[in-house]
């Protein structure tokens, strides 16, 4: 326990040793605020936009964006993964356009999708689902398809119907890959939105970071990104906490919790 | 296969609920016998189709416990999905109780190699399987399903995780859930062959009593050929590709037998018997 908080106290003098020396390196070699700010006006910058409720503005329009799009995408990821791992005929047909698509940096629909949809809400979020939709999708396909053989036999010889293997067998089996590409899909849906805000929006975080680069306030956007990173951390700790709850069976995960354990006791 | 079990899904399901309290009340009301005749079966077609079973006839009565052992290849897991419906014969029929076997059929229990257990569920939960994939009812059934765990000795591991059970327990639950829809039929493919030698016995010893106090059919596969004769009431010797009937022996041992039944003379007589079976069926190298 003492050498558990001893350990915590290295990582945090770690952290500001870091911040120290990039403090005094800016100092010393006179470097221009607009090249690379110190650390202290980087934190001014973020107690400004914090304290003037601005940087909540852009964030609650940015999280808004990225979990409308990370909700719409994961649905059709989902519908559509179920329905191509189910139906092979199905899959024979859609498989050229998924080649097609996955393939592509979908990043680089976002210019044309502004011009479609316009600066408002219905851009973003049509580039955070697009881009959270493939992980997800391919997961979906490749976690139903990958119920042991053994375990299609038994649900068979119970007479089970295909709805039945499905629900009792498959989509649990599924789960594991499933929250897989959900973890994935949900950091992917917050790079599709401020991408997609960085080619053309009204506000959002990527907006604000757009209009502090024409001001030279470097500072300010690297405020906005240390947002932009709680920001992601959040998003993915929720998803995590879904998945050690969901899937309490899984024991590749154990084996991770486990690792990562015996990786801290190594330490100490 | 898809009609018969339609036919039972469209029934009511007071229907099924009463069925399976019926079923509950008397265990020991209906007893399958199969008969196998004439039946093979070939992997492939044409040319290159691969001969796995040739000219197979048998029979089991009712509550008898046959053995079948046979080689590597022998076709005994076939046949063993042949009889669960698993798997369409290429000629020849396989009967349960007077009906042919055309597809999965819900009184059919089984038991593979390995447990088969699904990680998401408890063990009881496990043990409900059928349960919840034939609609019999679990309050009907909860009860059995807590004899049957103490039966096999997890009372108290109901609510436990298979991650958190040995391998003998594993295959104790799927012992547990072949037979909670109380099957007319045990099949079981290897049961015991994924554990070590002392589990082994105990699972064999185990095996007999619960036989003895639900005297089901069953149809066990396995390598061993003590095994076979610990357990048998008949052993069915297989040879080698394509697979066919090298001998069929009664074992003539009382019950219960204990593990000491296999040190005597009449014992070691059928494993010997046994063993030329398998070497004149080419099976041992």
């Amino acid at each position: 326990m003492t050498a558990k908080l001893a350990n915590f106290g290295l990582r945090i003098l770690l952290i500001a040793a870091v911040l120290a020396v990039w403090e005094a390196f800016v100092r010393v070699l006179d470097i221009p605020a607009f090249i690379l700010p110190r650390p202290t006006s980087v934190f001014m910058a973020l107690y400004r936009g914090t304290v003037s409720t601005m940087y909540f503005e852009h964030l609650q329009v940015t999280l808004t964006e990225t979990l409308i799009g990370f909700g719409v995408g994961c649905s059709l990821a989902l519908v559509l993964g179920t329905v191509v791992a189910l139906s092979r005929r199905t899959e024979y047909f859609l498989y050229p356009f998924i080649v097609m698509f996955q393939a592509m940096p979908k990043v680089a629909l976002a210019p044309i999708i502004i011009v479609w949809f316009g600066l408002g809400l219905t851009s973003k979020v049509i580039t955070a689902a697009l881009v959270a939709f493939f992980p997800l999708l391919v997961n979906t396909i490749v976690g139903l398809r990958s119920a042991d053989e053994d375990r299609v036999n038994l649900m068979r010889s119970l007479a089970a119907s295909r709805w039945q293997i499905f629900w009792m067998l498959q989509l649990p089996n599924a789960m594991p890959y499933i929250f897989a590409g959900l973890e994935i899909a949900m950091i992917f849906s917050l790079l599709g939105a401020i991408v997609a805000e960085l080619v053309g929006a009204e506000s959002g975080l990527g907006m604000l970071i757009q209009s502090m680069n024409f001001t030279m306030d470097v500072a300010g956007q690297f405020s906005v990104l240390l947002i932009l990173s709680a920001l992601g951390l959040a998003l993915n700790g929720i998803v995590t906490a879904i998945r050690r709850r969901v899937l309490f069976w899984d024991v590749s995960q154990k084996l991770q919790i486990e690792g990562a354990k015996v990786k801290k006791g190594g330490t100490t | 296969m898809a009609r018969r079990a339609g036919e039972t899904r469209a029934g009511d399901v007071g229907n099924a609920l009463q069925d399976s309290a019926v079923r509950v009340a008397a265990p020991t009301a209906v007893r399958a016998a199969i008969a196998v005749r004439h039946l093979a079966k070939d992997y492939g077609a044409g040319g290159n189709a691969i001969a796995a079973l040739r000219d197979i006839d048998f029979s089991v009565g009712e509550g008898e416990f046959l053995s079948i052992v046979g080689p590597s290849g022998c076709g005994k897991s076939t046949l063993l999905k042949i009889l669960a419906g698993l798997m369409p014969a290429s000629s020849g029929e396989a009967k349960l109780n007077g009906t042919p076997i055309e597809g999965p059929r819900r009184d059919i229990g089984m038991v593979f190699q390995s447990p088969v257990l699904f990680p998401w569920r408890s063990v009881l939960d496990n043990a409900l399987l059928p349960v919840d994939v034939q609609r019999l009812g679990r309050e009907q059934l909860l009860e059995r399903a807590h004899a049957l765990i103490a039966l096999v000795g997890l009372s108290g591991f109901e609510h436990r995780y298979p991650w958190e059970l040995s391998g003998g327990m594993q295959q104790r639950v799927a012992l547990v859930r072949a037979l909670i829809h109380d099957p007319a039929l045990l099949l079981m493919d290897e049961p015991f062959g994924a554990l070590d030698a002392l589990t082994r016995e105990s699972m064999n010893v185990e095996l007999q009593r619960i036989w003895l106090d639900r005297r089901k059919t069953v149809v066990f596969v396995t390598h061993s050929t003590s095994e076979a004769v610990f357990l048998a009431d008949r052993v069915m010797v297989m040879s080698a590709r394509p697979g066919t009937i090298a001998d069929m022996l009664k074992i003539e041992l009382p019950r219960p037998r204990s593990l000491d039944v296999m040190t005597t003379e009449a014992f070691g007589t059928y494993v010997r018997r046994i063993r030329a079976g398998l070497n004149a069926g080419g099976g041992l190298e």
